[in-house]
C-alpha cells in the first residue's frame, strides 16, 4: 500500500503540558510513524502512513489535546513519505521564529495528590511532585524551547526511574520537563531540621510566623486563627490594614468561613488557583487582624503539594501573605530580607526564575492576573503589524507585548517607584522579549510625564513611541478583554490618570474606539489639595467638596481643616480632578467610615463594605451638559445625617445615586451619538455594588454592556489598553 | 509653558532653544558658572534672573536671592566671588520705597558676601507687564587653585552631604504668600554661602563637586549628579536634616522637601574617607551646623538616585517633569 506524508506545525500552549506524548499516542495508535518535538515555534510532528490513518490523524488532533494544552493553529504541507521506522519524541530543537508558548504554572492535579498521599507509592510525601499536567512551569523557564535544561530543573539530573518515566510515552511524566522524586529532586529544608514540614507545623501551631518559599516567591505564614500571630505579622511587615490571604485545606474548610457560591467553587479549585473573594461567614473563626473592616475573605486552596502537606498536617487555616515589607515585591530568590519578619524559613533547592504573586479573582472577573494566567496570551481583536511593548501605569503595573494577534500580559509587577520593582519591570520586560522572541518597534507609554514605566518608555531606542491617555486605555483594555473594537461610549472611573488638559482625570464618559477617544463628559472637577497626600488622606476630599461643612469629619481635623481649604480654594499644590475615586473618599469621610488610608482604594472599599445592598433609593444628582455633578451626592448625605439616617443606608444611597447618574449621562449620550454599547472600566467599577447597579441601569435602558472579565478594571489593565490603541494607530 | 520648575522640563528647554542657539565647549557644561582661563587665571561668570512672590518675606526679599544666587553659583564652583552687576526691570508705579528697600537689602548682602555691585541697568515697564520688580544679576570670581570640580568628578564610593536643613526657602515662600492663613515662625535660608564653600574646599582636598540646591530641590542636583556621573546615588530619608516645621508644612502642602528649593544650602559631594573631616569642618561655620552626610555614591543603577526608608523600602527618587502631580490611581 502507498505511504502518503505529512509535516505539521502546531502553534498554542503546546510545550510541557503533555502534548508530544498525546501526538505520540495518537500517531502509534494509527500506526503512523514519523516524529514529534519541540522548537522555538512550538511543536512540530512529521507523519507517514496510509492515507486513511494519515486523514483520521489529522482530524483528531484538535479533537481531544491534553488539559493545560491549547492548540492556536495547524499548519499541515504535505511531502514525500521518508520511510521512516517508528514514531519517536525529537530531541528539541533550536533555531527558527519563537512563536511556542509557554504555560502558566498549575496546581498540582489529582493524579499527583494522590501519589502525594500514598504510602505505597515512591513518591509519598515528595513535596515537588508533578507531572505534565500540573506543576511550575513560567516560574522556572529560563529560556525556549521548554525542556530541562533549560528551566531552573536544569541542575537535577534524573534518577533511573524517573529518567523511565520520563520517556516512556505512555507514562503521564512521559518528558514532563520538571519531574522528579525524592531520589533525585530538590529538597526542602528549615534551619537544617531532620523534618521539615513537621517542624514547619509545629511552628505554625506555636503562633510562629513562617516564611514559605512557593512557586513565584516566598510567601508568609501564620495560623489565621491564633490570637496574637496575624497582629505580630502585620507589625513586622509594615502592613496596617490590607486584608491577608488565607490558605485552607480543601472546600470544606473553605465553606467554614466563606459563602461559596457555584462560581466561587470553581475558582477555588480550578488548576490556577488564585485568591477568591468571597463573603464571610459571621461565624468564621479567624482572627480580626486577617481583614480588618472588610466583610470579604480571600480564599485559596493549596497549589503545591508543600501547601497539601502542610495544610493537611495542620489541620486548620493559615494566612499565607507575599513574603515582603508593606509595598516591596515579594522575595523570590532567598529570604534574607524577611530575616526581621519570619521566626523561621521553609525553603528549597529549586530556583524561581522570575517572580509571580498570586493572583486574585472574584465572581467571575479577574483584579489581579499573575500566577496561573501569566504568561498565557490574549487573543486580540486585532492583529499587530508591528510588535508593541506597552509600559503600563505606575502603581499596580504590568507590562503588555503583542505578537500577531496574541497580547503577552505580564504578572503583577507592582509599584514602580519601588526600586526593587522598577528592576524587576526592566528585567521581566527582557524576560518577555525573549520568551516569545519579540523585538517591539513600538512602545505605548501613558501621558504621565513622572511615571517611571514612561520615562523607561523614553529611554528606549530605535522605537516609535505611542503616548495612550489613561483612561482611553482602560476602556481599550475593557474592549479587548470582550474581543472589541468600539466604538463605544466609555465609562472610566478610578482614582486618578493624567488628562492631555492638564487636569487629573477620573471620572470620565468618552466616546471611543481603539483608535482614539473624545472626552464627551465627565465628573465636575474639584480642587486635589495636595495631590497624593488627598489620596492618603480622604478627609481632604471631604473639605475640598464641603468647605463649609459643620460634622465630626470637620473637627476631627479642625487643625488643618480651614489651610486645607485654602489650599483648594487657592490652587495651592491642589489640581482640579474629576475623579470618582475621590468623590467616594468624601463620601467615606463625611460617613465617618475612613480618614486615611494605608492601601489603594481602601475607602471605597470600606464604604462599599458598610453600604446596605437591600437599600435601593439613590440620591439624585444633576447632569448638566454631560457633567455629573458628584456634590449633589454629598449634600445628600450631609441632609441625611442631620436627619439621622442609618449610614449604611446612606452608603448604598450614594452608591445608587451614582449608578443612576452614570445610566442618566450614558443615555443622553446616546441621543448624541446613537451608541448602544457601554464599556465599564477604571478600578472603581471593582466595586460590585456600584458596577451591578450600573450595568442593570443600563441594560433597563436596552444598553449593552461590557464589563472586564480576563483583565482587571484596575490599572493591572491599563498595558493591554495601551497595547491595543498603540496596534491600530500602526495598521492593525 | 511648564517649563519652570527646574526639572527635566527646564533642562529640554535649556538644551533646545539654547545650547543649540549658543553652542560653544564653555556651554556645553551647562554648569552654574562657566570657568574661563583667561592668561595665567581662571574665571568663573555666572547669570541669574530672580523672579520671586512675594517680593518680600521672612528672612530676606528679591535683593537678598539676586546677591546671593548668584554669589553662591560663584562658590560652588570653586571660586571667590569678586564683581557683580545688577539689573532691574520695573513695572510702572512700583512703590520707590520699595525699591530702595530692595537696593538696601541688595548692600547688606554683597558687604557680607565681601563682594562689589560694579555696574547695572534699569528698565521701566508698562504697569501689568511684569511682578512688580524682576533682578538679573551677574558675577565674576577668580579660582584661586587647580581643582577640578563638578558633577561628573562624582565617584563610587563619595559621600553626599548637604549644608544644613533643606527646604526652608521654598516653603517659607509658599506660606508668606498668604493664601494658607498659616501661621509660622520659619525664615528662608537665604545666605552667601562662600565662606561655607571655601572652608570645605580647605579641609577636604577630595571635595567633587558643590551645588546650590535651588529651584527642583536637594533631589534636582543628586539627579543632575547620578547622570552626569553614570552611578547611583543612596540617600537615607532619615539622614537629611529638615525642620520639623519645615516637614509639617510640606506635608500639609503635600510637597516632598527633597524636591523644595533652598537658597542657602548645597549639596556637596566628597570623597567618603574625607566625609567626617568634610562635615566638622561645615559645622564650625554658623552656616553648616546642621550639615550632615545623607547617602552614599554607588556603581549601579547607574544614573539613579534611590532613596532608603525607615523601613528598610528603597524609593527612585527621579526628577519631576513639571509641578508635581498625583501618581497614585
Ligand atoms: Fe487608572
Ligand atoms: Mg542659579
Ligand atoms: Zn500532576
Ligand atoms: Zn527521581
Amino acid at each position: 500500500m502507498s505511504r502518503v506524508g505529512r509535516d505539521l506545525r502546531v502553534a498554542g500552549v503546546v510545550q510541557g503540558v503533555g502534548f508530544r506524548p498525546y501526538v505520540h499516542r495518537l500517531a502509534t495508535g494509527l500506526r503512523l510513524s514519523g516524529r514529534v518535538g519541540n522548537d522555538v515555534a512550538g511543536v512540530f510532528i512529521e507523519i507517514e502512513g496510509t492515507q486513511e490513518n494519515v486523514t483520521e490523524f489529522l482530524s483528531a488532533l484538535p479533537r481531544d489535546p491534553p488539559p493545560l494544552a491549547r492548540i492556536d493553529r495547524v499548519h499541515v504541507t504535505a511531502c514525500a513519505a521518508r520511510g521512516a521506522d517508528g514514531f519517536e519524541i525529537a530531541a528539541s530543537r533550536d533555531g527558527g521564529a519563537h512563536g511556542a508558548l509557554v504555560s502558566a504554572d498549575f496546581a498540582t492535579c489529582a493524579d499527583c495528590l494522590r501519589e502525594l498521599f500514598d504510602p505505597a507509592d515512591r513518591r509519598y510525601r515528595y513535596p515537588f511532585v508533578n507531572c505534565t499536567h500540573c506543576g511550575p512551569r513560567f516560574t522556572i523557564v529560563r529560556e525556549v524551547p521548554y525542556d530541562r535544561p533549560r528551566t531552573t530543573m536544569a541542575d537535577f539530573p534524573m534518577c533511573a526511574a524517573c529518567g523511565a518515566e520520563y520517556t516512556d510515552p505512555t507514562d503521564r511524566r512521559f518528558h514532563a520537563e520538571p519531574t522528579c522524586c525524592p531520589d533525585c529532586g530538590p529538597r526542602l529544608e528549615l534551619g537544617g531540621s531532620t523534618d521539615p514540614v513537621g517542624d514547619a507545623v509545629a511552628r505554625l501551631a506555636d503562633g510562629q510566623v513562617l516564611a514559605i518559599k512557593g512557586l513565584g516567591g516566598f510567601h508568609l505564614a501564620v495560623l489565621a486563627a491564633h490570637p496574637t500571630a496575624p497582629a505580630v505579622l502585620r507589625a513586622r511587615k509594615h502592613r496596617a490594614d490590607k486584608p491577608f490571604a488565607v490558605m485552607v485545606a480543601d472546600l470544606r474548610q473553605a465553606t467554614e468561613l466563606c459563602e461559596v457560591d457555584e462560581i466561587g467553587e470553581r475558582e477555588l479549585t480550578g488548576p490556577r488557583r488564585p485568591i477568591v473573594l468571597l463573603p464571610r461567614r459571621a461565624d468564621a473563626r479567624i482572627s480580626a487582624a486577617v481583614a480588618p473592616a472588610t466583610s470579604e475573605l480571600g480564599l485559596m486552596l493549596p497549589y503545591t503539594p508543600l501547601h497539601h502537606l502542610l495544610l493537611r498536617d495542620l489541620g486548620e487555616p493559615i494566612v499565607l501573605t507575599s513574603g515582603n515589607i508593606s509595598d516591596e515585591p515579594i522575595a523570590y530568590r532567598d529570604a534574607d530580607r524577611l530575616a526581621g519578619i519570619a521566626d523561621a524559613v521553609l525553603t528549597h533547592n529549586r530556583p524561581i526564575h522570575i517572580r509571580a504573586d498570586d493572583s486574585v479573582v472574584r465572581a467571575g472577573t479577574v483584579l489581579r492576573r499573575s500566577r496561573g494566567y501569566a504568561p498565557e496570551p490574549l487573543v486580540l481583536p486585532l492583529s499587530c503589524p508591528q510588535p508593541v511593548l506597552a509600559c503600563g501605569a505606575e502603581l499596580k503595573n504590568t507590562f503588555c507585548l503583542t505578537k500577531g494577534s496574541h497580547a503577552f500580559l505580564s504578572q503583577h509587577i507592582g509599584d514602580l517607584t519601588d526600586h526593587e520593582t522598577y528592576v524587576s519591570f526592566t528585567e521581566s520586560v527582557q524576560h518577555f522579549q525573549r520568551l516569545f522572541g519579540i523585538t517591539p518597534r513600538v512602545v505605548a507609554h501613558d501621558l504621565h510625564p513622572d511615571y517611571l514605566s514612561t520615562r523607561y518608555a523614553g529611554e528606549l531606542d530605535d522605537v516609535d513611541l505611542i503616548g495612550v491617555q489613561h483612561h482611553h486605555a482602560h476602556i481599550a483594555s475593557c474592549l479587548a478583554d470582550n474581543g472589541e473594537t468600539g466604538p463605544v461610549i466609555g465609562v472610566a472611573f478610578d482614582g486618578t490618570g493624567y488628562g492631555p488638559d492638564g487636569t487629573i482625570w477620573g471620572g470620565e464618559f468618552l466616546v471611543a474606539d481603539l483608535s482614539g477617544y473624545e472626552r464627551a463628559g465627565h465628573l465636575r472637577p474639584v480642587p486635589l489639595p495636595g495631590g497624593d497626600a488627598a489620596v492618603r488622606q480622604p478627609w481632604r476630599m471631604a473639605a475640598a467638596y464641603l468647605p463649609n461643612a459643620d460634622l465630626p469629619v470637620t473637627r476631627r481635623h479642625k487643625t488643618q481643616w480651614a489651610a486645607v481649604v485654602a489650599m483648594a480654594r487657592n490652587g495651592v499644590n491642589a489640581p482640579l480632578t474629576s475623579s470618582a475615586g475621590r468623590l467616594f473618599d468624601a463620601a467615606a469621610a463625611l460617613l465617618d467610615v475612613r480618614d486615611e488610608i494605608t492601601y489603594e482604594g481602601q475607602a471605597a472599599i470600606e464604604l462599599e463594605q458598610c453600604a446596605d445592598p437591600s437599600t435601593s433609593e439613590g440620591y439624585p444628582a444633576a447632569v448638566h451638559d454631560l457633567v455629573v455633578h458628584g456634590e449633589d451626592l454629598l449634600h445628600a448625605i450631609v441632609a441625611d445625617l442631620h436627619a439621622g439616617v442609618d449610614r449604611a443606608v446612606i452608603a448604598a444611597r450614594f452608591h445608587n445615586g451614582l449608578a443612576d447618574a452614570v445610566v442618566t449621562c450614558c443615555a443622553r449620550l446616546r441621543e448624541h451619538t446613537g451608541l448602544q454599547t457601554v464599556a465599564l472600566s477604571g478600578g472603581v467599577f471593582q466595586n460590585a455594588l456600584l458596577l451591578r447597579r450600573t450595568a442593570a441601569g443600563l441594560r433597563r435602558r436596552g444598553f449593552r454592556v461590557l464589563t472586564h472579565q480576563r483583565v482587571p478594571a484596575n490599572d493591572g489593565g491599563i498595558s493591554l489598553g495601551q497595547a491595543v490603541v498603540a496596534a491600530r494607530r500602526t495598521g492593525g | 509653558l511648564a517649563h519652570g520648575a527646574g526639572g527635566k522640563a527646564t533642562q529640554t528647554l535649556v538644551e533646545a532653544v539654547f545650547l543649540e542657539a549658543f553652542r560653544n565647549p564653555v556651554l556645553e557644561q551647562l554648569d552654574d558658572s562657566a570657568v574661563l582661563e583667561i592668561g595665567p587665571s581662571r574665571l568663573a561668570l555666572t547669570t541669574d534672573s530672580f523672579v520671586v512672590t512675594p517680593l518680600f518675606f521672612p528672612g530676606g526679599d528679591i535683593g537678598h536671592l539676586a546677591i546671593n544666587g548668584t554669589v553662591n553659583d560663584l562658590a560652588v564652583s570653586g571660586a571667590r566671588p569678586l564683581y557683580l552687576t545688577a539689573g532691574f526691570i520695573i513695572e510702572e508705579g512700583f512703590p520707590v520705597a520699595d525699591l530702595i528697600r530692595i537696593a538696601t537689602s541688595m548692600r547688606e548682602a554683597a558687604d557680607a558676601a565681601d563682594v562689589h555691585v560694579v555696574t547695572g541697568d534699569t528698565k521701566v515697564v508698562q504697569r501689568g507687564k511684569g511682578d512688580g520688580c524682576y533682578v538679573t544679576t551677574a558675577g565674576v570670581g577668580v579660582i584661586e587653585h587647580d581643582r577640578r570640580l563638578g558633577p561628573s568628578e562624582v565617584r563610587p564610593g563619595d559621600a553626599v552631604i548637604v549644608s544644613g536643613p533643606i527646604g526652608d526657602h521654598g516653603i517659607t515662600i509658599m506660606l508668606a504668600r498668604g493664601d494658607l492663613g498659616i501661621e509660622s515662625d520659619l525664615v528662608s535660608d537665604t545666605a552667601s554661602l562662600h565662606e561655607l564653600a571655601a572652608a570645605l574646599l580647605d579641609a577636604a582636598p577630595g571635595v567633587r563637586m558643590m551645588r546650590d540646591a535651588t529651584r527642583g530641590g536637594v533631589a534636582t542636583v543628586l539627579n543632575e549628579v547620578a547622570r552626569a556621573a553614570e552611578v547611583a546615588v543612596v540617600v537615607e530619608e532619615d539622614a537629611i536634616p529638615v525642620r520639623p516645621e519645615v516637614r509639617g508644612a510640606a506635608e500639609l502642602l503635600g510637597i516632598d522637601p527633597l524636591y523644595v528649593a533652598c537658597e542657602g544650602r548645597f549639596v556637596a559631594v566628597v570623597d567618603g574617607a574625607e566625609s567626617d573631616r568634610a562635615v566638622e569642618a561645615l559645622r564650625r561655620h554658623p552656616l553648616g551646623a546642621r550639615a550632615a552626610v545623607i547617602g552614599r555614591v554607588g556603581e549601579a543603577p547607574a544614573g539613579l538616585v534611590l532613596l532608603k526608608t525607615a523601613f528598610g523600602g528603597t524609593r527612585i527618587c527621579d526628577v519631576l517633569v513639571g509641578d508635581p502631580l498625583p501618581r497614585i490611581c
